[in-house]
């Protein structure tokens, strides 16, 4: 089932929580639904899935305009933050429940949810609770029942929100897993944009109620659209200054080349993620010198803190076995050039 | 289904919930308590306010506020004592006390009435021991402020009761790192803590003492100008047809309650205080 | 060279024990516990060792005479009536209104809030004076009940309206905070799998606010049951007819029979001590039912 919305809207006493939003995701994609909290990702999902009204605006589900219809008619799975499974339901009974509703017959039940049991690597505990289960265990069992009727689209509100980091790291494998196995139309939302770009083939980006950018996890990180995906998405430096002459910014020893339809004088903000700073020991082409004034070690990378003069510092990071190899030291002496870097206007920012 | 009730809710049902509430609220309260107020319209402002400020009246007033308030005052000093040796202390037969505390509310008033005459009276087995003492309880003003302050008893407790128990201690800890003594930490730290609630109970306990009636009726007395409260008043009046009169008394009360209502959700919204059972 | 101070040269700092500084001295804990025990005792105890000591003054074949006797046997039953029919009716309202605030959203609901709880504020004469005012023969519907040969009040639809008005919010009162705390999350999980509205409140909702629900009935059950002002204002007092067991109880009394009295109170007494049993049981299971989704999800075993 493919999932179309245009111009969708929605406002709570006059905030905004989702404004004028359109996309279009294909039958059978993985898309993440990426923001910050309070950026309208939730509302978002919930609308689509028939949880919440929109103000203005069209839901198209498989092409039919759903804009209006019923949660049941929408043929969604949908799964919560909370898992809110039924408490006083077994297991089963939880998983069953949108079958029995439906009227089927107690053996297409059964068959049903052993084989959701299965799926979920949960076999056997049938007969729990939901109190007597993990984390995690309750998240499959939540996303067990939302398959069960066999719904066309699967919706996740930030699902593996509650839990610690290792288990959420399972459970992302799982989903990848699961997607590949069903070839579901599948949605989910999250503030974590590594999870967000491991998991989803696609990312939309939202802000303040809008999506400020709609591309590939690798789209999103080499090429954000603006001042808030530089910053929200990997780490980066930003640097403010102006355009000194056409197609040209200066900061410091470095000479940033613009789009040249930028006027002289303008206000710019340049961001670079510290991956892209080019340092080594020698001068090599195109480098500034620059002096180490701090190292950091984050793991299986390196921090730097580059002094490059006039009292304006960078930051440089570099793998750790590099960075041993070349034998940087705090308050050596090295050459760095920045080999990536995105360019906004700074009226442009929100 | 309804698209003017988008802005509520996807989940069925409001419409059929709303309109039965609705209906059952204004069937069983609102209207009867709009006959009271129409009721009264029967009179000119100037023959209400002669109604309910006769001295008879007055009096019923003084006595009903007045020791309502003594009461709510006693429970308030007690109250805070019976709550934090429940919470904070440990011995024998504490659960027992703990659930006792709510007799109050599940006795009925009636036999707590005749039960206080009969413990307070002269013959009584606590009034036997205050008679030679020159303090009659019974038939008097203080029989009155005994009869409320049994009502009032579990308000203040069971609204600190919460409190304390979330107290931090964390909070103790650090007055104690900080160099306080015992006395201290109590007066200066927890007791002001514990002030919202403190308040808020006394206030419960206020307002359902000023309304009580099956409780106090049998230990007053009722003598007119003396020892009558002023929901009797009403029954009074009314037993002599003196519909004017009942109700104008009526009224002022109802707008006393609801003046004490509303200050009391006001109390409660302000320090985040929870409503007791 | 300088010396090491010799040990007997050292200062020592005070101890503060800060076990002793975290609670209160032993004597001044013995001494509260005394006084709230005191308190405790003579202004509750004494009181139930009264009624019982009353009641059996003239002996067991006494006590059984005042209870069995025929007027006390019918208001028994008029209470019973009474009780039932406020514990049924205010359950209904208790859930149609705690699912209409609970599960949407509208204006003016903290109002609506605010005038399901007057009946709790209102003293109970007023309660009673209302209908007499509305059903009495001056009242305003009076002529039209008479000419229909209607009775409200001094019979039983009086009675029971007193009582159901006084007992109005107490289900409500629980039932709103309780689902307020629960959320709507699982009601909104079954909607999307599909259920209808009756199915999403017996399948999902009702089990998870039942013990709520009969914490409400009972408080709102030994309240209906020992309501004495509002229905001694509608109920006109006929011996037989029109009387719950506290105003026989009041009919006794005022007739001087005070043995009979107490017989009779301490019926409605042990009634009252039931009632705190049963609050005390099902309060501990009602408790372990308020957690928050968020809590809930992250309790549960590691």
């Amino acid at each position: 089932m493919s999932i179309e919305v245009r111009g969708l809207c929605k406002h709570y006493n006059g905030f905004k929580a989702v404004h004028n939003v359109s996309a279009k995701l294909e039958t059978g994609s993985l898309t993440a639904l990426l923001g910050p909290s309070g950026s309208g990702k939730s509302t978002l999902l919930r609308m689509i899935a028939g949880l919440e009204v929109p103000d203005s605006g069209e839901i198209h589900l498989t092409g039919r305009e759903a804009t209006f219809a019923s949660a049941k008619e929408r043929n969604v799975g949908f799964v919560f933050q909370h898992y809110a499974l039924f408490k006083h339901m077994t297991v089963f009974e939880n998983i069953a429940f949108g079958l029995r509703v439906r009227k089927q017959g107690e053996r297409g039940i059964q068959d049903r949810v052993f084989e959701l049991l299965k799926l979920i690597q949960l076999t056997g505990y049938e007969k729990r609770y939901p109190s007597q289960l993990s984390g995690g265990q309750r998240q499959r069992v939540a996303v067990a029942r939302a398959l069960a009727p066999r719904p066309e689209v699967l919706l996740l509100d930030e699902p593996f929100g509650a839990l610690d980091a290792k288990v959420r790291e399972e459970l992302r494998e799982w989903i990848l897993r699961l997607h590949e196995e069903t070839n579901m139309t599948t949605l989910f939302v999250t503030h974590d944009q590594q999870e967000a770009m491991e998991v989803a083939g696609r990312i939309l980006i939202m802000n303040h109620g809008e999506i400020e950018q709609d591309g590939t996890p690798i789209e999103i990180f080499d090429q954000p659209a603006t001042h808030f995906i530089a910053q929200f998405v990997g780490e980066s430096n930003f640097i403010d200054t102006e355009v000194s002459e056409k197609g040209l910014a200066v900061w410091g020893p470095f000479r940033f080349s613009v789009a040249p339809s930028l006027p002289v004088g303008k206000k710019i903000r340049i961001y670079f993620r510290p991956n892209d700073v080019y340092m080594t020991a020698q001068f090599e082409t195109l480098q500034v010198r620059a002096r180490i004034a701090k190292t950091r070690f984050k793991g299986t990378t390196i921090e730097y803190k580059l002094d490059i003069g006039e009292d304006k510092y960078i930051s440089a990071q570099i793998p750790k076995g590099v960075a041993l190899a070349s034998g940087f030291k705090e308050g050596g002496e090295v050459y760095a050039a920045i080999t990536a870097f995105h360019v906004f206007p700074i009226d442009a920012e929100g | 289904m309804g698209m003017k009730f988008k802005s509520t809710g996807i989940l069925p049902g409001f419409g059929l919930t709303m309109g039965f509430t609705l209906a059952y609220l204004s069937l069983i309260v609102l209207i009867p308590l709009a006959a009271l107020i129409l009721k009264s319209t029967t009179l000119t402002w100037a023959q209400f306010v002669q109604e309910v400020t006769s001295p008879r009246v007055m009096a019923s007033y003084k006595l009903t506020f007045g020791a309502s308030l003594v009461g709510a005052l006693i429970n308030s000093v007690f109250g805070v004592i019976v709550a934090w040796v429940l919470v904070r202390y440990e011995f024998p037969g504490k659960k027992l006390v703990d659930a006792m505390v709510d007799l109050p509310f599940a006795l009925p008033t009636a036999v707590a009435g005749i039960t206080l005459t009969a413990l307070y009276a002269p013959t009584g087995w606590i009034g036997r021991l205050l008679e030679p003492l020159g303090i009659p309880v019974a038939y008097t003003p203080l029989g009155v402020v005994v009869a409320l302050t049994f009502i009032g008893l579990p308000f203040v407790v069971r609204t600190l009761q919460p409190v304390l128990e979330s107290l931090d201690p964390e909070m103790e800890k650090a007055a104690v790192s900080l160099g306080a003594g015992r006395w201290y930490t109590v007066t200066r730290v927890i007791l002001p803590t514990l002030a919202p609630a403190w308040i808020t109970g006394s206030s419960l306990a206020f307002a359902r003492a000023v309304g009580e009636y099956g409780s106090v009726v049998f230990i007053a007395g009722n003598m007119p100008m003396k020892t009558e409260i002023t929901p009797l008043l009403i029954i009074t009046k009314l037993e002599q047809y003196d519909y004017a009169g009942a109700t104008s008394i009526g009224v002022v009360m109802l707008v006393i309650s609801f003046t004490l209502l509303l200050a009391i959700n006001w109390l409660q919204s302000r320090t985040g205080v929870h409503r007791i059972h | 060279m300088e010396m090491a101070p010799r040990v007997d040269e050292v200062k020592t700092y005070p101890v503060l024990d800060p076990a002793r500084a975290l609670t209160e001295p032993r004597w001044v804990r013995w001494v509260l516990i005394a006084v709230a025990l005191s308190f405790i005792a003579l202004f509750l105890l004494v009181p139930l060792a009264q009624v019982f000591a009353s009641a059996l003054d003239k002996g067991m074949g006494y006590y059984f005479n005042a209870v069995r006797e025929p007027a006390a046997l019918s208001a028994v039953k008029l209470t019973l009536v009474a009780a039932f029919f406020s514990v049924v009716f205010n359950s209904a309202f208790g859930l149609a209104s705690a699912w209409a605030i609970t599960k949407f959203r509208f204006p003016g609901k903290s109002l609506l809030i605010t005038l399901i709880d007057l009946p709790f504020t209102v003293s109970p004469v007023v309660s009673g004076l209302i209908y007499v005012l509305l059903f009495g023969l001056q009242g305003l519907l009076g002529p039209w009940l008479k000419a229909h040969n209607l009775h409200i009040i001094f019979a039983l639809p009086g009675i029971v309206l007193a009582t159901v008005f006084v007992t109005f919010p107490f289900i409500s009162r629980e039932l709103i905070p309780l689902m307020q705390e629960q959320g709507s999350e699982e009601e909104e999980a079954a909607m999307v799998l599909g259920a209808g509205g009756r199915q999403i409140f017996w399948k999902v909702t009702l089990p998870n606010i039942q013990w709520g629900l009969l914490y409400g009935v009972i408080l709102c059950n030994a309240r209906a049951m020992g309501e004495f002002g509002a229905v001694s204002v509608v109920s006109g007092h006929i011996r037989g007819l029109t009387n719950t067991l506290p105003l026989h109880v009041e009919i006794l009394y005022n007739e001087y029979d005070f043995t009979a009295a107490f017989a009779v109170a301490s019926l409605l007494t042990f009634l009252a001590v039931l009632t705190l049993i049963a609050k005390t049981l099902v309060g501990l299971k009602y408790e372990k039912s308020r957690q928050t989704p968020a809590a809930q999800a992250e309790s549960g075993i590691a």
